[in-house]
């Protein structure tokens, strides 16, 4: 294999980390807010909506990607075409990612000292203006770590998108690595992916640092 | 004018205010003390409905809380405003953000929002700290960034709950004598939540007592602690009396009209009685000096003191401590 096939599957790689990234994160916000309203000692407390929701996130969490992804083989044919090649791993990606996504700004959002936020209230701020200048502010630290892992998390699930024809560096390793027994490229296709876990992790700090200075 | 009447309020089965009124004038500094639990914060949050109450009323000028609506509720949390034990301000902002934060919620205009935030700093004494992020201030600087948050609306009424509990004494002291000016300057309402008996007898006019859920001594503040009510007794925990010697013990109360003359040394002149002085405190309420004094006598010369002091206008009280 040349070398613009190790760079035409480390694109492919990124396409589908930072799409699905970007959507998972999109809508884990979406759901962590509602989980944040409606949970016991939320803004607008809702139980039964919180409990169901707590229930469907946690179902998706419990698949394995794998599986997950074979699962979805129809709804990504719906969405994009097809069930194979990068841009059909996003659906997959994208869907497996967003519950753990919703975990994670959840859990930093539930770090905001709550005296802060009776604070806000006692100020006279709407529950959105809670969220958005108060919550979303004071966490962003902590955000900032937790949208960090979720990158690192789709980037091993992109590698798994291999298995199932979905393109990038996972692909490559199986293909070439695993069932040609050619463990060069195998070793680095391992390498290539930890550089851009690397990077990730390195850019998360930085921002992180910048934060809490 | 704040009335509060016959509030109660509950959590779930457990009761935490039971039935109390009583009525807070414009103007004043009004403390609510007791010990920890007895309801006193939660009283001090149903005044600005962070907490609902289950019945009774409270009037803030005469309008009801319980018939404000959600823009009812924060138009009232623009006019009563609060301030909090550990001050509760944003950690990513800085002091100045923190100060025209809730001016940006209100939606005033960009321009003034910086002007008035430092308008605010100098008047709490940061003038030279307007960029700083909580994390690098202390205590009381964090305290007065709170303060000036506080006043950023315009309120009439400031909730101080327990403002003074997390710093040391001068600091308290400072905070104490910025509030005094708040009230002074801007003549704000204060409403003064806490269990010290310090911050009481310091700032505050009037002050309601409380116990399990109600209120069980309210009055002026010199009042009250020259001739404690009994469960303010337990709460100033006055055990200096158990140490009190045999025999006969007249305890004097001086009002502020008496503590400047010297009564004491003219009743021994007087009656030409020997009496020795085993316990005594004096202290300064807003500025009052008043205090209280303990004399062990002879039980022959009782009667006489006792008329002696009681004809001068002096309240007295008769401690016989038998072991």
């Amino acid at each position: 294999m040349n070398i613009d096939g190790y760079i035409k599957a480390l694109l492919e790689s990124l396409l589908m980390i930072s799409i699905s990234g970007v959507l998972s994160i999109l809508f884990g916000f979406f759901v962590a807010i509602i989980l944040v309203y409606t949970k016991e000692k939320g803004l607008r407390p809702k139980p039964s909506l919180y409990n169901a929701l707590d229930f469907i996130i946690n179902v998706f969490r419990s698949f394995p990607f794998i599986i997950l992804m074979f699962l979805l083989f129809p709804l990504s044919r719906f969405i994009v075409g097809t069930s194979i090649g990068t841009v059909a791993a996003i659906v997959p990606l994208t869907i497996a990612a967003t519950p753990f996504a919703a975990r994670i700004i959840e859990g930093s959002l539930d770090t905001v000292d709550p005296g802060i936020i009776e604070a806000a209230k006692s100020f006279g701020a709407k529950n959105s203006q809670i969220i958005f200048k108060v919550m979303l502010v004071e966490a962003l630290p902590n955000l900032v770590q937790g949208i960090t892992n979720i990158f690192i998390n789709i980037v091993g699930y992109s590698a798994m998108a291999g298995i199932i024809g979905g393109g990038g560096l996972g692909a490559v390793a199986i293909n070439y690595g695993y069932y040609r027994w050619e463990d060069t490229i195998m070793f680095i296709i391992v390498i290539m992916i930890f550089l851009v876990v690397q990077i990730i992790q390195s850019i998360g700090n930085q921002i992180y640092k910048i934060l809490v200075r | 004018m704040i009335e509060i009447t016959n509030l109660v309020k509950q959590y779930k089965e457990l009761s935490v205010i039971k039935d109390v009124s009583f009525t807070i004038e414009k103007g004043e500094i009004f403390g609510i003390v007791g010990r920890s639990g007895v309801g006193k914060s939660t009283l001090l949050r149903c005044i600005n409905a962070l907490e609902p109450v289950n019945s009774g009323d409270i009037l803030i000028d005469g309008v009801s809380i319980r018939s404000l609506d959600d823009d009812g509720v924060r138009n009232l949390r623009k006019k009563v405003s609060m301030i909090f034990q550990n001050f509760n301000l944003l950690n990513q902002k800085s002091a100045l953000e923190n100060v025209t934060l809730p001016m940006e919620i209100w939606g005033y205009d960009k321009k003034v929002l910086r002007a008035r935030a430092e308008e605010l700093l100098d008047l709490v004494g940061l003038k030279d700290k307007y960029n700083s992020k909580p994390r690098s201030l202390s205590g009381g600087e964090k305290q007065r960034v709170a303060i000036a948050r506080a006043l950023a609306l315009d309120p009439e009424i400031l909730l101080c709950d327990e403002a003074t509990s997390a710093l040391d004494p001068n600091t308290t002291k400072e905070i104490l004598a910025l509030l005094k000016k708040i009230n002074r300057e801007l003549g704000l309402t204060l409403v003064v939540v806490t269990h010290q008996m310090e911050v009481v007898k310091d700032i505050c006019q009037r002050v309601a007592v409380m116990e399990g859920g109600k209120v069980s001594a309210l009055g002026k503040v010199e009042d009250l602690f020259l001739n404690p009510a009994k469960s303010l007794k337990k709460l100033i925990g006055e055990d200096e009396l158990e140490i009190l010697p045999r025999g006969i013990n007249i305890r004097i109360f001086f009002t502020k009209e008496y503590s400047n003359q010297t009564i004491i040394t003219n009743m021994s002149k007087d009656l030409s009685v020997d009496f020795s002085i085993v316990w005594g405190k004096l202290e300064n309420f807003s500025g009052n000096v008043l205090g209280s004094l303990v004399i062990n006598v002879n039980p022959e010369d009782k009667e006489k003191i006792e008329q002696y002091l009681i004809g001068r206008g002096l309240n007295v009280e008769v401690i016989s401590h038998e072991y």
